[in-house]
Parts: C-alpha cells; structure tokens; sequence
C-alpha cells in the first residue's frame, strides 16, 4: 500500500496539477480580452526611453528632501490629512447613529407583534438602507471630486466627503452587529413595554459595544488613508502635497512624503491594533 | 465571612484617560481645520448647490456615448481582474518567505517589503508608475497589481502561519519532499481562505480602478475626471451611475463565485 503512495507521490509533488494548468490555461483563454482592452503591454516598461524616465526619477529619490521649511510644510500637512480623517469620522458618526437606528430591524416594536412590520415602518426602514446603500456606493474620490467644486478647494471638501461615505458604510454594518448581536434581552425589553431607544441602550448595545468600537477604529484607520488619497483631487493635506511634488517631478520631495505616509500609515494601523487588543 | 469584593469604578481611569484623548483629538481637528460652517449653509450657497446638482440630470444617454461610457466599463473592469490575478501570483510567491519557510530573516525583510507595498495607496503607486508605463490603463493595472500584492502577500503568510501543522509535519517527517508535501498538506488547507480573500480584494479593487482614472491611469475615473472638467455634468452623470452598476454587478459576481469555492 505504501510502495503505491510513494510511486504516485514521486511521479509529480502536486496532486492536482494538470487540473490546475488547465484551469490556468482556460483563465488565460477568458482573460485575452480583458488583457486587450487594458492595453496590457509589460515590454514598454523596458523601453529605453521609458528605462531612462524611470531611473532618472528613481535616481532623483535620494537623498530625500529635508530641509527644515520642507519638514515643516509637512508636518503641518500631516497634522491636516490627521484632522480631515478624524473630523470626517465624527461627522459620519453623527448621521450614522440615526441612520443605524432606523435601519434596525430587531428594534421594530410592529414586527414583534405580528411577525411582519407595518407598512409604514417598511418603508422608512428600507429608505434608510437604500440611502445608505448610495452613501457607501460612490467612492469617495467621486464624493471629493463633486464637493471640490461645491466647496471649493480645501479640507472642507475632504471632511464632508469622508463623513458620506463613511455615514454609509458605518450604518449598514452597525446594524448588522446589532441585528446579529443576542437578540432575547432587547426583545423581552420591547415586548413589556419599553421604549425602542431605551431597549437599544439596556438590550443591544452593552452586548455589542466592543464591536461597534472595534470596527469604528478599522474605519478610522481606513479614513486616514482616504484623507490622503483626496488630496489629489484638491482637498488638502499630505496628498496635495503629493500630487504638486509629482507634478514638478520634484524625487526627493516625494520619497520624503512616501516614507512619512508609510510611517503614519502603520502608526495609525499600531494605534487601532492597540485598542483593538483592549477591547477585545 | 466573607467579604463582597468592591464595587468595580463606573468608569476606569485608563478609559477615562482615552476618552478625554479622543475629545481632545477630535476638538483639535476641528478647530485646526477652521471650517467656515455658517458659508456652507448660507441661502446662496445652498442655492448654487442644488443649481449645480440639477446639472447632472437628465444623465446622457444618446449611444454614442454609451457606447464609449461601456468601452470605459470594460477597460475598469480589466484593470481589476488583471490587477488582481497578478496580485494573487505574486502574493502567493511572496507569501512564502514572508511565512517563515525559508528562515526568520527572509520572514523579517519579506513582512517589512509587503507592508510598504500595502501602506502606499493604488492611487499614488498609479502616480508613480506612470512615469514608467505612460498614462492609460496600464499603470493603473500595474499600480492595483503593486498594491493588492503588499495586502494579499501579507493575508496569504498569515494564513500560512495560522494554519495547523500537523498534516504537513507528518508528512515531512515521513520523509515526504518539502515541495510535495505543501501540495499535499498545505495548500488544499488554506486554498479556500485564498480564494475567499482574493475575491474580497477584487470587489476593493473594482472600485480602486473606478477611481484610478482620476489621476490620469484609464477607466471610467479618467472620463468622469475629463466631463467634469468640461462641465458637462450630464455625461459625469453618466458616467457615476456606471460605476455603481459594475461595482453592484462585480459585487454579486464574487458573492456568487465565493459561495460556489469556498463551499465544499
């Protein structure tokens, strides 16, 4: 028995290979096209005069820039993408909170009666996912790229960007922590007769606060590299910066913005692992 | 006798210290970021608000323009699957080292590359990659493939790490070669978590390459970044609603397919 295994394994050491080069070679067959359509062509990165751009722009890397004006500016842009990110998040929150409550479906008083809420309380619960449906739906690039020219340039754009999007994502998953939390003490709560926002406070939310922080903090996290990213589009901070640096192709300014942005994007990612593990 | 333990605090200092934190970090930003509120919501600017909201409708609809806003669904959607699959090859390449296979210094060095490749945005690798690859979808492929590598690499050594050992160890032990013996206990363990997080980051990265266009790299982001420019904010229109049907559409493809592979 063992001498049958032990030719079978010598033969090939993956079991499954021919299944997965065919499959391989099938997914390159429905990826032609795909490869077509994204102008998908690897050797113009090898082309001399594309070679000649990139080192010299690479080349241009080192020693990044430091002088202490520079350091400033960037300090101060820092602190900025720091503030749109948290600003952003507060705001979410405030239309979050209302939003998760009507979208709620284990705090409706008609469905425990009967089975089936009442139509009306269909209706504005489902308009409230619907509308968090949409917040969450366009990117907030696009929210950034719309509110730059209602607001104008600057970190209002960004922070009112990062609060719809952010509004939307928070309220569909609150809900869904507090729809999946323990269910028994919010509803014995709501079938003798307490108010919905007081079952919410004793019944759902002792449950599963530690959840809802948790991921409030992932959030944050997310929205500190969002806040970045819409600089390019106008609205402030680190990315701004960025994006002019890139423009003048000025390398040494923008490896000292990588290795800052990488550095706070892993404290951000330190800071919420951190009160993470005390929560949990 | 015994003695009921005190009453625990109602709030314990070290909480009380985060509260007082955050309200400080919250209250900081707001006043650095000194936000005109009152301009906001003067009757003016309400008003050239809705007036530019209005502009947006009715979205274009005369084909020609489909047509072009479906070739830009096309190209969005290339870049993402491209992008990803690339991602998954190499994740998968680097996932090795960074797992610990081939000792704690390749671990070390590996984690720390994968973890700038994940910190840096799609959007500012596209920037960078431009310069290489020239504007269009290429880079933008390029810049999620980059990305999507450090986040994948890095799920995918995890899941090396976590996984149980023994079957594999049993193998080897049995003097089973290294090669055959992850083929045969390793990865048909974690094959459908890789999946599984494969297709997460290709919903991530469907909306990544929505956006990617804004800064030059293809796509749908490219045309909405050129009618907004322009003004003509019923082919913007247009253009955003796109975007949501092929995420909403990229969205339920990787529901399905996640369901059917990793369900066994």
């Amino acid at each position: 028995m063992s001498l049958v295994v032990n030719t079978a394994i010598s033969n090939h050491p993956d079991p499954a290979w021919r299944g997965r080069i065919t499959a391989s070679l099938i997914a390159l067959i429905v990826l032609w096209p795909l490869l077509i359509a994204s102008e998908f062509k690897p050797w113009i990165l090898l082309d001399a005069q594309s070679l000649g751009a990139t080192w010299h722009f690479l080349a241009s890397f080192f020693p990044p820039a430091h002088s202490k004006a520079f350091l400033l500016l960037i300090l101060q842009a820092t602190w900025q993408t720091i503030a749109i990110a948290t600003a952003g998040l507060t705001l979410a929150l405030l239309s979050a909170i209302p939003l998760t409550l009507l979208a709620t479906e284990s705090l409706s008083v008609s469905r425990l009666e009967s089975g089936r809420m009442r139509l009306a309380s269909t209706v504005v619960r489902q308009g409230a996912r619907w509308l968090l449906v949409l917040l969450r739906s366009v990117p907030e690039l696009v929210w950034a790229l719309l509110l730059v020219r209602i607001l104008g340039l600057g970190p209002a754009a960004g922070v009112l960007a990062i609060a719809l999007t952010y509004s939307g994502m928070l309220g569909k998953v609150y809900a869904e922590i507090l729809e999946s939390s323990e269910a028994h003490a919010t509803q014995s709560l709501l079938k003798n007769g307490s108010g919905r926002l007081a079952a919410l406070l004793y019944g759902a939310l002792p449950a599963s606060a530690s959840e809802l922080v948790s991921y409030t903090t992932f959030r944050w996290e997310c929205a500190i590299r969002g806040s970045v990213v819409m600089g390019f589009v106008g609205a402030g901070g680190l990315g701004q910066r960025m994006d002019e640096s890139m423009k003048m192709l000025a390398g040494d300014e923008v490896s000292t913005l990588l290795i800052i942005f990488v550095l706070l994007v892993a404290c951000a990612d330190w800071v919420s692992t951190f009160l993470r593990k005390r929560l949990g | 006798m015994q003695h009921l333990p005190s009453t625990p605090p109602i709030i314990k200092p070290a909480t009380l210290l985060f509260l007082v934190g955050l309200l400080t970090l919250v209250c900081a930003s707001f006043y650095s970021l000194d936000i005109q509120w009152s301009l906001l919501f003067t009757a003016d600017a309400v008003r050239s608000s809705v007036e530019f909201l209005r502009g947006f409708t009715p979205p274009a609809l005369t084909w020609p323009f489909l047509l072009k806003v479906a070739q830009g669904m096309l190209e969005t959607l290339s870049m993402s699957a491209l992008g990803t699959g690339i991602a998954f090859t190499c994740g998968i390449m680097l996932a090795m080292p960074a797992s610990g296979r081939f000792g704690a210094a390749a671990r070390w060095v590996m984690r720390l590359a994968l973890n700038i490749l994940r910190s840096v945005p799609e959007l500012v690798w596209a920037l960078i990659l431009l310069i290489a690859a020239g504007l269009g979808p290429f880079a933008g492929t390029l810049a999620l493939a980059v990305h999507t590598t450090g986040v994948l690499g890095r799920l995918f050594a995890d899941a090396l790490e976590n996984m149980p050992p023994a079957p594999e160890t049993t193998l080897r032990i049995n003097g089973v070669q290294p090669m055959t013996a992850f083929f045969y206990a390793a990865l048909p363990q974690i094959l459908p978590q890789l999946m599984s997080y494969t297709l997460y980051r290709w919903e991530n990265n469907i909306r990544a390459a929505a956006i990617l266009g804004i800064v030059g790299a293809g796509g749908l982001g490219q045309m909405l970044k050129y009618h907004l420019s322009l003004f003509q904010m019923q082919q913007a229109a247009s253009v955003i609603i796109a975007m949501l049907i092929l995420i909403t559409l990229v969205d339920g493809a990787s529901f399905w397919l996640r369901r059917r592979l990793t369900s066994h």
